[in-house]
């Protein structure tokens, strides 16, 4: 599995390169204090050519490449968004811009969220210029996940009951999507990296209102899924019993049900996460955790489990009360546990930018610096199965490289230099625009609308 | 707060007419419990005041603060780099607090009188405390579940009548994460599905069981007003009034015309005596509260073109804006606001979640900041972002600074401090550390425009409410015992350390 992803990385991320001139020029960010994604290497110099690092050290520069001076400056990797709704989501409120969410019982674990993709998006360049160069885009749900925040669950109709026989809402959001956040007319890195789902209160009331309930339905489900698949040929001709999901949904469950793509389960309660880490290892489903609110009180049997989690580490109060035991030191409870953790921005699209205020938020709140730059780096790469590819500063790696004015992780710190795939960003979005308009006030004899 | 004068010349004449118009009413024999102190002019002829609670200004308080403070000790606060929250900023700065209020702000030469009390700020910094000026929590409490959703009173789209005060929650824990997040002062707003929510409060941030505990003596009363989506969206889905923001302005006006008679009516009536005293409606009341000058306007206003025909129709009502919230599109009109007088409250990060949030930059509040007069102001609206408004702060400055403004960060402190105060017209009590103004202090572990700052203890009137370091001032509401986790410590922190 590790190695086929690799390999697909490779060719998805040499396909991705949009101004080629750019990005194939040989150049040396020198003098910088970098950060690699695992270590801090002081007066680096960090070398990238054909949208790929090709060196992370103190080496001098090498000869005719273009040298950008990072003295006093700090060398990061693009950060990685998780959870996001990047290039998926508009305007939250205009239900026309967001393609996150399919309603459809027929298309619910089949949805793909890669197909509605917005390269030019104008939620892009704003996370951009926070540092984000890669994201993961997650169908959003009842459970409050993903890009579209959360949504008031409709419990008029409940999973079993809908048209055509088919769970109606499903327990499946759909399948996430990788993305580069650089300028040109294709974002996507790889389609269908995950499927989500949302356990907890929104998973019971998908199902019935009742948590047991969504259990039973998730086994019953993979035992049809399994059904399916051993049977292909007889359901085709109409020779197998009534399934509960489309033939779409069933096909798109296979792998999450032979182990081999991860599910994303947005679950909050400590209890809760207790049931979903033994039904992962009952059904031998890959999981991983999204939320985990409470995580910190079951953390040593979530770093057993060898399950990661992405989590917001601001949320500190019981929204409901399945967040009771919400803490600021959930991230540093369950890195010191020896969880693989992962941290959000503050919402799916809009403020994505603030993940690195999250990650140093959590730094105040106990967590080692390294281990805060991991979760917005190394380990989102690696949950996704794209360790090495992304997210890091290394030899081969692609060329996602940012040079900020301080630490990445203060407020008062600002991306000067943005790389993506090798290939240097305008340093401006729609906001900017519309700041530099009106930037001496907007009363001038013309009206703004005659200034660019 | 009084709202309402009564002018001693008419009293005689009141007296007359309500001795005939109580014997309508049932409740007469208790109304003399109430009879307001006499305001030097007293007529000979005895006055028989209105019935207990049919004239507002027989009792212009009816839910008084109890609010005392915390046991608290003269102290001196040395050492620390202060940021005053009016501008400047000290470096091995001297606090001196009295009686919970503030003597003396200076450097190091400043004399520390004998008794008291010495905190050590060496290495620290001292700011004043944080003042969010838009507020839902204990109206929109934590847990947000069944039962616990207050503060929209969408019924009708104007509910000036209503008060927040009513919905408040004392318990909410996020009133203990916002302390500890430097937050001493909050005004506690209705929701905006309405054209007019209702009143708002003030509140001193300290643990109390009532409302009341918390309720900052002499605080105006802000009125929540809302334009844009938000009263169209609920009424309009309703197929009622307001369904555009023609609508909109039409509500307001209707209101303020009625609450322009209804003003007048009472004004007469104690001018002359003359006729049945009017019948106390408390949604008019409050607008005429506005109209008087006595109820502040927080109006929730997102884009510029809709903030300038607010201006006018205060104009038009004779009454004034104090500050519009969620001032998305500030930056687009800041001279027009400066010049008004009228503060904008602000995020820095919120964005693209409606369409009138669409044009939102990050340096708005840099922009709002510049011309002379302004007032620029960052809130939070959320239970989350109040903990973290320094770092919101910070944001806007750097915001600012990257398109070439020199913005100090001493005065960038004032968004989050005094500014507020002035958005809220308590800035003669609050919002700076200035001499005989309340000590409000937040002690942080480093500069507060580092995300990594903390703030070590909080002051609210002198006395110590939180302090990071030590359980016996780390308060847990009531909702919060016995909850999971409870008393467990979460990477060796103690539930009420935050």
């Amino acid at each position: 599995m590790r190695l086929k992803s690799l390999i697909l990385g490779a060719a998805c991320a040499a396909a991705l390169f949009s101004t080629p001139a750019l990005a194939q020029s040989l150049t040396a960010i020198t003098g910088g204090r970098v950060l690699t994604g695992t270590s801090v290497i002081e007066n680096g110099t960090v070398v990238i050519q054909n949208g790929r690092v090709v060196s992370v050290g103190t080496a001098a520069a090498p000869a005719g490449a273009r040298i950008i001076d990072a003295r006093g400056k700090v060398v990061s990797p693009g950060f990685v968004a998780v959870d996001s709704g990047l290039g998926g989501i508009e305007v939250s409120s205009v239900g026309g811009s967001d393609d996150l969410r399919n309603g459809a019982n027929s298309i619910s674990a089949s949805f793909d969220v890669s197909y509605g993709l917005d390269p030019w998006s104008f939620t892009l360049p704003v996370a951009r210029l926070g540092g984000i160069t890669r994201a993961i885009v997650v169908p959003s749900h009842a459970g409050g996940g993903g890009g579209g925040g959360g949504h008031a669950h409709d419990d008029s109709d409940f999973a079993g009951v809908g048209h055509g026989g088919y769970q109606s809402p499903s327990l499946f959001a759909g399948q996430a999507a990788i993305i580069h956040l650089a300028q040109g007319n294709d974002i996507l890195v790889r389609a269908r990296v995950a499927m989500v789902a949302p356990f907890g209160e929104a998973g019971a009331g998908i199902v019935g209102g009742a948590r047991g309930a969504q259990f039973t339905q998730f086994k019953e489900t993979l035992a049809e899924v399994r059904l399916y698949a051993r049977n292909k040929a007889a359901y085709d001709r109409a020779g197998l019993r009534d399934l509960s999901l489309s033939r779409a949904d069933l096909e798109a469950l296979i792998p999450v049900a032979n182990g081999t793509m991860p599910l994303i389960v947005t679950v909050r309660r400590a209890a809760d996460i207790q049931q979903v880490l033994r039904l992962a290892r009952e059904e031998g489903v890959r999981i991983i955790l999204d939320g985990a609110e409470e995580g910190w009180l079951v953390a040593d049997q979530i770093a057993a489990a060898n399950v990661p989690v992405l989590l917001n580490p601001l949320a500190n109060l019981p929204g409901n009360l399945e967040t009771r035991a919400a803490r600021m030191q959930n991230a540093t409870a369950l890195d010191a546990a020896g969880v693989v953790i992962a941290i959000k921005g503050n919402d799916g699209a809009h403020r994505v930018r603030e993940t690195r205020y999250n990650a140093g938020n959590a730094v105040s709140h106990g967590l080692p610096y390294e281990a805060a730059i991991e979760a917005i780096t190394v380990n989102p790469a690696r949950i996704f199965g794209m360790a090495g590819q992304f997210g890091e500063l290394r030899a081969g790696a692609a060329a996602d490289v940012v040079i900020w004015s301080g630490d990445p992780l203060e407020p008062l710190s600002d991306a000067e230099i943005i790389f993506i795939g090798g290939a240097e960003q305008a340093p401006t979005s729609r906001q900017f625009l519309l700041r530099d308009r009106y930037r001496d006030g907007g009363e001038g004899a013309m009206p703004p609308a005659y200034s660019r | 707060m009084t709202r309402y004068r009564l002018r001693g010349s008419s009293l005689a004449t009141l007296a007359f007419v309500l001795a005939g118009s109580l014997a309508l009413s049932a409740c007469a024999t208790i109304g003399g419990g109430d009879t307001p102190a006499a305001d030097g002019s007293s007529s000979a002829e005895a006055r028989t005041p209105l019935a207990r609670g049919l004239d507002s200004a027989t009792n212009p308080d009816p839910f008084p603060s109890t609010y005392r403070g915390l046991p608290r000790e003269n102290m001196a606060i040395v050492g620390g780099t202060v940021f005053t929250g009016a501008g400047q900023r000290i470096e091995n700065g001297v606090v001196i607090v009295t009686d919970g209020r503030v003597a003396a702000v200076g450097d190091a030469s400043t004399p520390v009188p004998g008794g008291y009390r010495v905190v050590d700020a060496r290495g620290r910094f001292v700011t004043p405390g944080i003042i969010d000026v838009h507020s839902h929590l204990g109206v929109y409490p934590s847990p947000g579940v069944t039962g616990m959703s207050d503060g929209n009173e969408a019924t009708n789209p104007n509910t000036a009548q209503v008060w927040a005060e009513h919905s408040l929650w004392p318990q909410d824990p996020g009133f203990n994460t916002a302390r500890a997040g430097g937050v001493t002062t909050l005004q506690i707003l209705p929701g905006s599905a309405n054209l007019f929510g209702g009143r708002g409060v003030t509140v001193r941030n300290v643990p109390s069981v009532t409302m009341q505990g918390m309720k900052m003596p002499g605080a105006p009363y802000g009125l929540k007003m809302a334009c844009g989506e938000n009263p169209s969206r609920v009424y309009g889905g309703r197929n009622s009034s307001p369904a555009t923001g023609m609508g909109n302005v039409a509500g307001y006006r209707a209101a303020f015309i009625a609450a322009r008679e209804y003003k007048a009516k009472w004004d007469k009536w104690r001018e002359d005596g003359e006729g049945s005293p009017p019948t106390r409606n408390l949604q008019l009341e409050t607008l005429a509260g506005v109209l008087d000058g006595s109820v502040l306007i927080q109006n929730h206003c997102y884009r510029a073109d809709e903030m300038a025909v607010m201006i006018d129709v205060a104009n038009e009502f004779g009454y004034r804006i104090t500050a519009f919230h969620h001032a998305i599109e500030a930056y687009k009109i800041a001279p027009l606001l400066a010049r008004e007088g009228i503060c904008a409250d602000m995020w820095t990060g919120w964005w693209g979640f409606k369409m009138e949030a669409l044009d939102a930059v990050e340096a708005n509040a840099a922009l709002v900041d510049a011309p002379a007069g302004s007032c620029a102001v960052i809130h939070s609206d959320d239970a989350e972002l109040t903990q973290r408004l320094n770092q919101e702060a910070a944001a806007a400055l750097a915001a600012g600074r990257r398109i070439g403004m020199t913005i100090s960060e001493e005065r960038a402190m004032s968004w989050i401090t005094l500014n507020p105060a002035r958005s809220l017209g308590i800035a003669d009590q609050t919002g700076s550390l200035e001499s005989g103004k309340r000590a409000d202090v937040v002690i942080w572990s480093a500069n507060p425009f580092s995300v990594y700052a903390r703030a070590d203890q909080v002051f609210i009137d002198g006395a110590l409410t939180f302090d990071r370091s030590n359980p016996a001032y780390q308060p847990l509401s009531d909702f919060e015992l016995g909850q999971p986790g409870f008393g467990l410590s979460a990477a060796n922190v103690l539930q009420g350390a935050r």
